[in-house]
């Protein structure tokens, strides 16, 4: 981590009743870099980034927010952050511009600059020829758009984000991923919740896996895939001496097994991307001709799967 | 306080415009007064100013003594006015038709009944619809005619104390006329009945006021429950703002819809039925004081409740139990046993006592009543707070 760490947490703890939500979690979280908590619905994860967001009293653990302690009653922690609730947190009675204006206010913004930044953000989130309108009569996506605009209206240096796109349609997924990772890139530090593996394998720099209020793995991804130990399985459908052809790649030091099937050769090797340009010269050398190739990598899945011994989805 | 205003704006904003707020602390009672007083105009007899009517086919002495003395003075006091009607045929025309609400009849040969110390009477003609006015005519009847009995009691006890001698005319004059003068020993002086009780239009008009008071201050606490439900409050609780702030807005709003409830309700009442609240100051000091204390007791309550729906529905019951005890609908400090007791358990009987206090005794007379509706106030206020804060969190 540089000096530009904007969120830093240790030993986060929280019970409720019998129940500990969260046991011991911790990470930073630097400028410009997009961290992903992983984990299943009930992992933990919302408890967690209450926690960070000053929502929720802790029983346990600190939290800084660029350089400031946060609590429950840290006015100047809270001004760094932006939060983007997983429901939707509207006043469906007001304008989608009377709601920008009204958390522009409260943020500390004059009357012209919350008017002013409002119009910005309108216009980020594609709201801006519906803004005089009630927000109770906006689509479910101008909704969700007005929630995420909502967490970016004061220009936030750490934007958390829990599970912004449940419930959501493809296109407007997608407008969500692609607004997060143009933050991230603007400097933003982000924080985003989420049960969806491909997400957190699309946008975040590091990810954190969290199970049963526990922080059980954190790292890159492709540091996460390595605690796997598996390697990339890459199927060829060939014709020819596929026998021959299997023993010459098993030669390889980069490949660990090669195989021939009826019609095909299987292999596990370390990294299939990189590799893929040898084993076809390979193949094609020894005089068989190949009609497909499919690549398997091991994902987060087969990390949580590895981790928990359960599926993320269940 | 900055935070405060603005979220109680934006609170103010909401309510507005979904017309609840107006529909519950303005267009109902408003309505509600309205019809009460109509209704119970025609059981009372119409307006507060009784028209009494009254013919003298006398022309004697006495019924120019009752005409000029007993009902001029009557009509002085601006609660009756006194119409002098040529015939008994036109009077009673004028009763039936409910222009006069009651009509005295002197008879012929009156006034020489009375000086030969013959029964005499008078005679009362009353509208069906208006008993009370009737009652009140037939009082002043009475009354009068108890007088005349006294007078006719002090000559015969004069008579009496000088037996064998008959007294001249002079002197049974003279006798007379001293004892009409004197002050009768014994009499009565409704002092309470000036000073605690409202007239029937500014009765209703403040009843549904407080009444529906509770109903509005009820928007503002319950707004925090609905924010907690519809994940709005996780935002604010996430803005550099202060719980007291978030609570301090809400309050605020309960606070001013009171305030503007209660302003409209008077001002409209005033204008449009012409309620007579009394003193402004007194008045206003005893709005502040029950919007105080409603505010406190909803505030209570919706701490009670799990959600906002639940919250609503505790409210409900409880500001009709209050306000029917209260004495909102009718009043109950007249009613026997412990019931006028109990009435003082409701803010809502202390506001209207005020206002009845107000009216008799002076501005000086409201500060019992506000003093106990902020006593209510400061109790439940005090746990509202405290168990407000466990609500605003996520």
């Amino acid at each position: 981590m540089s000096a530009e760490i904007m969120l830093e947490c240790s030993g986060l703890r929280r019970r409720f009743g019998e129940i500990v939500a969260v046991d011991g979690v911790g990470f930073g979280i630097a400028a410009g870099e997009t961290y992903g908590l992983l984990g299943p619905n009930g992992a933990g994860k919302t408890t967690t980034i209450s926690m960070i967001a000053g929502l929720l009293e802790r029983d346990g653990g600190e939290v800084t927010v660029d350089g400031e302690p946060m609590t429950t009653r840290s006015v100047r922690a809270k001004s760094a952050i932006g939060y983007v609730p997983q429901d939707l947190a509207i006043y469906p009675d007001l304008s989608g511009r009377e709601n920008l204006m009204f958390f522009a206010r409260l943020y500390g913004m004059s009357t012209a600059e919350a008017r002013r930044r409002s119009a910005e953000v309108l216009t980020l989130t594609g709201l801006a020829d519906r803004a005089g309108d009630q927000a109770k009569h906006y689509s479910g996506g101008m909704k969700r758009r007005l929630n995420i605009g909502l967490g970016l209206l004061h220009r936030p240096r750490l934007l958390i984000l829990d599970e912004p796109t449940v419930g959501v349609d493809p296109q407007s997924r997608n407008a969500i991923l692609d607004s997060v990772a143009a933050l991230s890139g603007a400097g933003m530090a982000v924080l985003y919740t989420t049960h969806y593996m491909e997400e957190a394998e699309r946008l975040c720099d590091r990810i954190g896996i969290i199970d049963h209020g526990k922080l059980i793995a954190e790292g890159t991804r492709d540091d996460l895939v390595r605690t796997v130990g598996e390697g990339d399985q890459v199927r060829l459908s060939a014709a020819g001496d596929l026998t021959r052809a299997a023993e010459s790649l098993a030669a390889r030091s980069w490949v660990r097994q090669a195989r021939a099937l009826d019609g095909g050769i299987d292999l596990v090797v370390e990294d299939a991307r990189s590799e893929l340009p040898a084993i076809l010269s390979d193949v094609a050398a020894g005089g068989v001709a190949v009609r497909s190739v499919e690549v398997t990598e091991p994902d987060l899945e087969a990390v949580f799967l590895h981790l928990t011994g359960r599926a993320l989805r269940d | 306080m900055r935070a405060a205003w603005l979220i109680c704006r934006k609170d103010l904003r909401s309510r507005l415009r979904d017309r609840s707020a107006v529909l519950i602390g303005i267009v109902v009672p408003l309505g509600l007064a309205f019809i009460f007083n109509a209704i119970f105009s025609g059981i009372s007899g119409g307006s507060n100013v009784i028209s009494l009517g009254v013919v003298d086919a006398d022309h004697g002495v006495a019924s120019q003594q009752f005409t000029g003395q007993v009902l001029e003075a009557v009509g002085r006091s601006g609660l009756i006015t006194i119409h002098t009607e040529p015939t008994v045929a036109r009077a009673r025309e004028l009763a039936a038709r409910g222009t006069l609400a009651a009509v005295i009849v002197i008879p012929a040969g009156f006034s020489a009944r009375v000086q030969a110390g013959q029964p005499a009477s008078l005679q009362v003609i009353g509208n069906a619809d208006a008993p009370v006015s009737t009652q009140v005519a037939r009082s002043i009847a009475e009354s009068y005619a108890a007088d005349l009995n006294r007078i006719r009691l002090s000559v015969a006890t004069a008579a009496a104390a000088n037996p064998g001698t008959s007294l001249p005319p002079a002197r049974i004059r003279a006798l007379a006329a001293a004892a009409a003068a004197a002050t009768a020993p014994v009499a009565v002086r409704d002092v309470s009945a000036q000073t605690r009780e409202l007239d029937q239009k500014s009765f209703f008009a403040a009843g549904m006021a407080v009444f529906f008071l509770f109903f509005t201050v009820q928007f503002g606490v319950t707004s925090l429950l609905e924010e907690r439900n519809e994940g709005t409050l996780a935002r604010l609780l996430a803005a550099p703002v202060s719980r007291a702030s978030i609570l301090g807005g809400k309050l605020l709003t309960s606070f001013l819809l009171g305030i503007i409830s209660m302003t409209v309700l008077v001002v409209a009442t005033t204008v449009l039925f012409g309620a007579a609240w009394g003193n402004p100051f007194g008045v206003a000091v005893l709005i502040v004081a029950a919007i105080m204390a409603a505010t406190g007791i909803m505030a209570l309550i919706a701490t009670l409740a799990r959600n906002a729906e639940q919250a609503a529905n505790w409210q409900s019951v409880t500001a009709v139990i209050l306000g029917l005890i209260g004495g909102t609908f009718f009043p109950v400090s007249q009613a026997p046993g412990i019931l006028s007791r109990l009435t003082f358990v409701a803010p809502q009987a202390w506001f209207l006592r005020g206002l009845g206090d107000l009216r008799g005794g002076g501005v000086a007379a409201v500060w019992t009543p506000a003093l106990a509706m902020l006593a209510f106030a400061a109790v439940t206020g005090a746990v509202a707070l405290f168990r407000l804060r466990r609500l605003a969190e996520v």
